[in-house]
């Protein structure tokens, strides 16, 4: 045991000490949050189409209220249901319409935006900011003026516009299940290049070995099975180390960088208006600091959204499947490397290990479409795809049952595989000079030892 | 008292036969010799030495009891397949490696400065292994097989990769090693090395042991029959006075005197060959000439693959 831990040791210090690995695990967050950022800033920028959108106001409350934006007209509809206006409003050349409930007063959730495109963060916080303002100007008035702060205090609102998507087959999908669906897509991508690659570097890193000749030194002194594990395992946590960084910078770095590109404008604007409105009426300066922060910005917006969105079980279980698929790879990424003098014979064997990796992919690419079909729940059962199409499959909910039993399933195969990929092992390291067929390999599984 | 016993080892890879019924016993506090031809089934059985691999059946004692897993602790393996990691730095692989061999760090620094003092390589410490030459990688190695004082030691093919200087260095550290108590089990195949070094020999060939003793009785036992004889004198007078049992094999001649080797058949004394010589030419030496390990080597291989080639095929 303890000559494992020294081998982890090796194998992870001299890894985590390689410039390529910095320059990779300080890198990668960079050009993750850049994007993020990116795609944010990009959706916010204006749109400079004209659009209508057609209001339905069963509150009777926000008639010529909601003002029109120099690309957004608002027009009030009162002939018409807003469940009508689903099917025509594109013929009647609307853009989206805006539904506001006659509970808005109350609750936060009466109003809600439909559309067939992703309607931008402008046009919704545009809309909010104007239902609010009309809300609270309205709470106000029936509120004696005399005891200012307190008033203020108490007439806080707080509104959300949830926009809901309408697709040609009449589906309807929120917003936050389209981020959840980018964000399967990415985490699925994540996991199949992080298998590859750690596997491949355990692939590697026993050819490493074995063509250097210094192998035989170190089985005369530990069993081929621990400087096997020990090398899957130190792998295992440069890994973990290179995700952990990766996760902290990507969303240390998008916070900072989204703050500094998005917010100054719109805040600076927000702010502004704040300050007009308050300074126009005497006293109301020392209630600005609790003013602001009910102004939602488009950043906040989106952090809302993520929040939707369970982090803990999604995080949890792209690190359990990532490792339960990374162990299982890299047993046969070991098994492989044991069997060839160099990497450039090693391709022909790793094809048939790649195989299941590719196919889960292609899986993946439908199980977000149908993310409970029976293909995706076969998949997420299939040790050799779980790992990619498990992970797919959380952001949308996974009932527990299929989680613990796909697991179980995952842990029990790279056990399994550890164990035969180990006899491979023991036998190929000490045999030069040859291509070994994955037949030959499997003769030496049954070697007594 | 052994060090070392294997006993009745045999050992096979799907259809090959790899050892057949090797016994070795190897004496405490001796250079052992491993021979054979390559491919005979040494390196096999240094593995099942090392416990790298294990015997089909027999079984292997060590220190008069049956080798326990942690035994490879007091075992030294220089392999004739030795490398190091490339991109690691001399020092620190250094230690990882006597580390793995059951040392704790203090005590490996501790030690490791002492022998890079000792072979002046003190300098190599903080470099990288791909900048070192292989002679240096070499010694390197052979400080990490015997950093940790094992009372086993196991060299195969040591002193490939070295310059004569070196390669002497070495031997007097195999020596010295000998010296301070440790049992020695060295391959190789430069017979030379072997007569300078070893105590005792196994000659291993086709899977099987084929030859094993003290190294002067096997080389007497092989040489028995062939002496030199100087003398001053004719030739011709001293063929003239032995009769069919001898045989002159060569013979040279320096002016007045001659040095003849003779073959000595069917069971007849060097004695009775002196008596007869005496008669004919003056006789200034006679001694047994004590054939090279080369020699023997090359003889027993091929007269056992004569004598079993329609066994083996």
């Amino acid at each position: 045991m303890n000559k494992i831990l020294l081998i982890i040791e090796r194998e992870f210090l001299t890894r985590v000490k390689k410039k390529s690995f910095i320059i990779m695990t300080v890198l990668t967050p960079i050009l993750f949050a850049g994007i993020m950022v990116a795609s944010i800033y990009l959706s916010m920028s204006t749109d400079t189409e004209l659009k209508s959108i057609a209001v339905v106001d069963d509150s009777q409350l926000f008639e010529g209220k909601i003002p029109d934006t120099e690309y957004t007209k608002f027009q009030f509809i009162h002939d018409k249901k807003v469940d009508d206006l689903k099917t025509t409003y594109q013929q009647d050349g609307y853009y989206a319409v805006l539904y506001i409930s006659h509970i808005i007063a109350s609750s936060p959730d009466g109003a809600i935006l439909y559309s067939e495109k992703q309607p931008s963060m402008d046009i919704t916080q545009h809309i909010e900011g104007a239902i609010k303002k009309e809300i609270e100007t309205q709470k106000l008035m029936s509120y004696n003026i005399d005891n200012l702060p307190q008033i203020l205090e108490s007439i806080k609102t707080k509104v959300n516009v949830r926009t809901i998507k309408w697709t040609k087959d009449g589906e309807e999908k929120e917003s936050s299940t389209l981020l959840a669906m980018g964000f399967a897509y990415i985490l699925s991508f994540i996991i199949y290049m992080l298998i590859f690659l750690f596997g491949s570097q355990v692939m590697r890193g026993v050819i490493e070995e074995k063509n250097n000749r210094i192998v035989e030194v170190i089985v005369s002194s530990v069993k081929p099975f621990q400087l096997m594990l020990g090398k899957i395992i130190g792998i295992a946590s440069v890994s973990m180390l290179q995700i952990f960084v990766w996760i902290v910078l990507t969303f240390g770095l998008f916070t900072v960088g989204s703050s500094l590109l998005i917010d100054k404008p719109t805040d600076a604007n927000q702010t502004q208006e704040v300050v007009t409105n308050l300074m126009e009426q005497p006293g109301m300066a020392q209630a600005l600091p609790i003013t602001v922060p009910t102004e939602q910005s488009e950043q906040a917006k989106f952090m809302s959204m993520l929040s939707n969105i369970n982090f803990p079980l999604i995080i949890g279980g792209f690190v359990f499947f990532f490792l339960g698929g990374y162990l299982l790879y890299a047993a046969m990424f070991a098994a492989v490397g044991s069997a060839v003098d160099n990497e450039a014979d090693s391709q022909q064997l790793v094809t048939p290990i790649t195989i299941p990796l590719i196919l889960a992919l292609l899986v993946m690419a439908s199980g977000l479409k149908a993310p409970d079909g029976p293909l995706a729940f076969w998949f997420s059962m299939i040790p050799f795809t779980s790992p990619i199409v498990m992970v797919t499959r959380l952001p949308y909910g996974v009932p527990t049952w299929q989680l613990i039993t796909s697991g179980a399933i995952l842990i029990a195969t790279f056990l399994l595989f550890t164990w035969l990929a180990a006899k491979i092992y023991r036998t190929g390291i000490l045999l030069y000079g040859k291509k070994y067929t994955w037949k030959e390999m499997w003769k030496w599984i049954r070697y007594s030892n | 008292m052994h060090l070392l016993e294997a006993k009745n080892i045999e050992k096979r890879y799907a259809s090959h036969l790899a050892l057949d019924d090797v016994s070795v016993a190897v004496p405490e506090n001796s250079i052992y010799g491993l021979l054979g031809p390559n491919g005979a089934g040494k390196t096999t059985l240094i593995r099942i030495i090392n416990q790298i691999t294990g015997p089909d059946k027999g079984e292997v004692s060590f220190m008069g009891r049956p080798m326990k897993a942690d035994d490879i602790y007091k075992i030294g393996y220089l392999p004739e397949e030795r490398g190091l990691y490339k991109k690691m730095k001399v020092g620190e692989q250094a230690i990882y490696l006597a580390r793995l061999k059951g040392l704790s760090r203090t005590e490996a620094i501790k030690r490791l400065k002492y022998w890079f003092e000792k072979f002046e390589i003190q300098a190599w410490w903080d470099k990288k292994v791909e900048e070192l030459s292989k002679g240096m990688a070499q010694k390197i190695q052979f400080v990490v097989t015997i950093i940790h004082e094992p009372s086993l030691l196991i060299f195969d093919e040591p002193f490939s990769g070295f310059d004569p200087i070196n390669a002497n260095l070495l031997k007097d550290e195999i020596l010295t090693l000998k010296k301070k108590g440790a049992t020695i089990i060295f391959s190789t195949h430069n017979m030379d090395s072997v007569e300078e070094l070893c105590d005792e020999i196994s000659l291993i060939n086709k899977s099987k042991n084929i030859l094993s003793g003290p190294i002067d009785q096997v080389r007497k036992e092989y040489g028995s029959n062939i002496f030199d004889l100087s003398f001053n004198g004719n030739i011709d007078s001293l063929r003239a006075a032995i009769d069919g049992n001898y045989e002159i094999v060569t013979h040279k001649t320096e002016g007045n005197s001659s040095i003849a080797q003779v073959k000595v058949h069917n069971y007849s004394t060097d004695n009775r060959l002196l008596k007869m010589a005496l008669d004919a030419v003056e006789i200034t030496g006679f001694n047994q000439v004590v054939p090279s390990m080369n020699d023997i080597f090359i003889q027993v291989v091929q007269e056992y693959n004569k004598n079993h080639k329609v066994v083996q095929e």
